[in-house]
């Protein structure tokens, strides 16, 4: 998962808000994940679309933080992801 | 107990027992031993209200079950109830039933995920324990549509004395599946499961040798197989969190619309379910007697009621206490504090000697109540 992967959910795997408890959630098979508030920025970003290093671009306008940093970060939380079949690199 | 601290947290879980009707006769079947029949089912509208009253209650995933829910001709139509109420769908099935044109009805309706179960590795055992010639070679037939299909697999081994020994080939087998997940689950003895336990326990060396197996595999397979496992109760000291605890996370609703803590919890005496044909939801989860009946931790005989880990165990499972003491509302006999505990080690040593004859599920043969 470098800069140019871009990642999105596999079949099966699915990020919803969760109003009841006020919270967002991803769903898995027969698992349920609640995403800290870093990964869920990230998480809300994956389209299968949009690279690891696109994300890095408008989280690092959006929070006006250092891009390569936040790219490395970036890359980190989606290999542990992809790791535990959260997301895959398309 | 009075107004706020009744409250329940909201349901994340619930299974849909659509249907009773199914072609295996499994001996350890979760279905109550007092089958119901296909007149009294709930069509796939009132299932739909079901759903949405559960996602706006909280529910985020669904697990559609039964029975064999792949019998019900319906089952497109309530999946795609149950996908517009914004529910992850889980299908929970044998896989005898379903044809590549079949399921893709049910890819098209938005189901999310499969459950498929397998009785053992081996064909000629497995058809012997599900009572259903060539079911086995149908389900090797199945899982591939499932994977053709992009879908998730989940393969569900029901393990026991008579094919525990083959759990390193059910792990094989997953592989060879493409299954992404291992469910090794240990019958649990109630109902259908406790008449045919004698026939069923393990022994202490079979369970030892699995739960090496499991641990050995977990590590060599990391990334590719993902292995569900529990040490079943006959050989714990501490009682399992059944159901995360009764009416805390999760319910079943029955073929007839019932609602139940628990799958299992149709066969407790005593107990009047809320009728989701006429009861919302809701209703029955915040307000039932028989969901408050066992909440929270108050209604807790000795030695629950004093333990440290009354709010991690919840007091175990209520079927299995009334199944092997006569008294849900006891601590469960899993537990080493519980004074029926013996009664479990009792059951190891006379399964010791017992022959491996079943008594199968069908409908209209409720067993005759085991002792113990």
């Amino acid at each position: 998962m470098d800069g140019a992967a871009v990642p999105r959910f596999p079949r099966g795997v699915r990020l919803r808000e969760d109003a009841a408890r006020g919270r967002w959630v991803v769903l898995a098979p027969e698992r349920a994940f609640v995403p800290d508030d870093v990964a869920l920025e990230v998480l809300k970003l994956v389209d299968g679309e949009r690279s690891v290093g696109g994300i890095a671009d408008l989280l690092a306008a959006r929070f006006d933080a250092p891009r390569e940093v936040i790219e490395a970060d970036i890359a980190e939380m989606l290999r542990d992801l992809a790791e535990r079949g959260v997301v895959v690199a398309g | 107990m009075t107004g706020d601290e009744m409250r329940a947290p909201p349901p994340l879980g619930l299974l849909a027992e659509l249907t009773h009707r199914c072609p295996l006769r499994c001996p350890y079947c979760s279905n109550p031993t007092e089958l119901h029949r296909a007149s009294r089912e709930l069509d796939a509208a009132t299932w739909g209200r079901i759903f949405a009253e559960a996602s706006a209650l909280g529910v985020l995933q669904v697990h559609l079950s039964g029975g064999e829910p792949t019998a019900r001709r319906d089952l497109p139509a309530i999946i795609r109830h149950a996908v517009s109420a914004g529910l992850y769908t889980n299908l929970i099935t044998s896989g005898v039933l379903t044809d590549e044109r079949r399921f893709a009805e049910l890819v098209e309706a938005g189901l999310d995920h499969v459950q498929l179960s397998v009785q053992d590795a081996e064909a000629s055992s497995a058809d012997r324990i599900g009572g259903y010639a060539g079911g086995h070679a149908r389900k090797l037939r199945f899982a591939p549509i499932v994977r053709a299909a992009g879908l998730p697999l989940t393969l569900n081994a029901v393990v026991h004395r008579q094919n525990l020994d083959r759990l390193p080939d059910l792990i094989e087998l997953a592989l060879t599946l493409g299954a992404g997940r291992l469910e090794v689950a240990h019958v649990q003895y109630y109902g259908w499961a406790l008449r045919n336990r004698a026939a069923l326990l393990p022994t202490r060396a079979q369970l030892d040798a699995a739960t090496d197996t499991v641990n050995r595999a977990r590590d060599e397979l990391k990334g590719r197989l993902v292995i569900d496992y529990v040490v079943p109760d006959y050989y714990a000291t501490l009682p399992k969190a059944c159901m995360g605890g009764w009416g805390r996370q999760f319910l079943a609703v029955s073929p007839t619309g019932l609602a139940l803590p628990c799958h299992a919890a149709e066969s407790l005496p005593g107990f009047t379910f809320p009728d989701l044909r006429t009861t919302s939801l809701q209703d029955a989860w915040n307000n039932s007697e028989a969901f408050n009946r066992f909440r929270g931790t108050a209604w807790m005989p000795e030695p629950c009621r004093g333990c440290a880990r009354k709010e991690q165990d919840w007091g175990g499972c209520r079927c299995q206490a009334f199944a092997l003491t006569g008294d849900a509302a006891n601590t469960d006999p899993a537990c080493a504090l519980s004074p029926h505990h013996a009664l479990l080690d009792l059951a190891v040593r006379e399964a010791a000697e017992a022959t491996h004859e079943f008594t199968y599920r069908e409908m209209g043969r409720a067993p005759a109540p085991a002792t113990g």
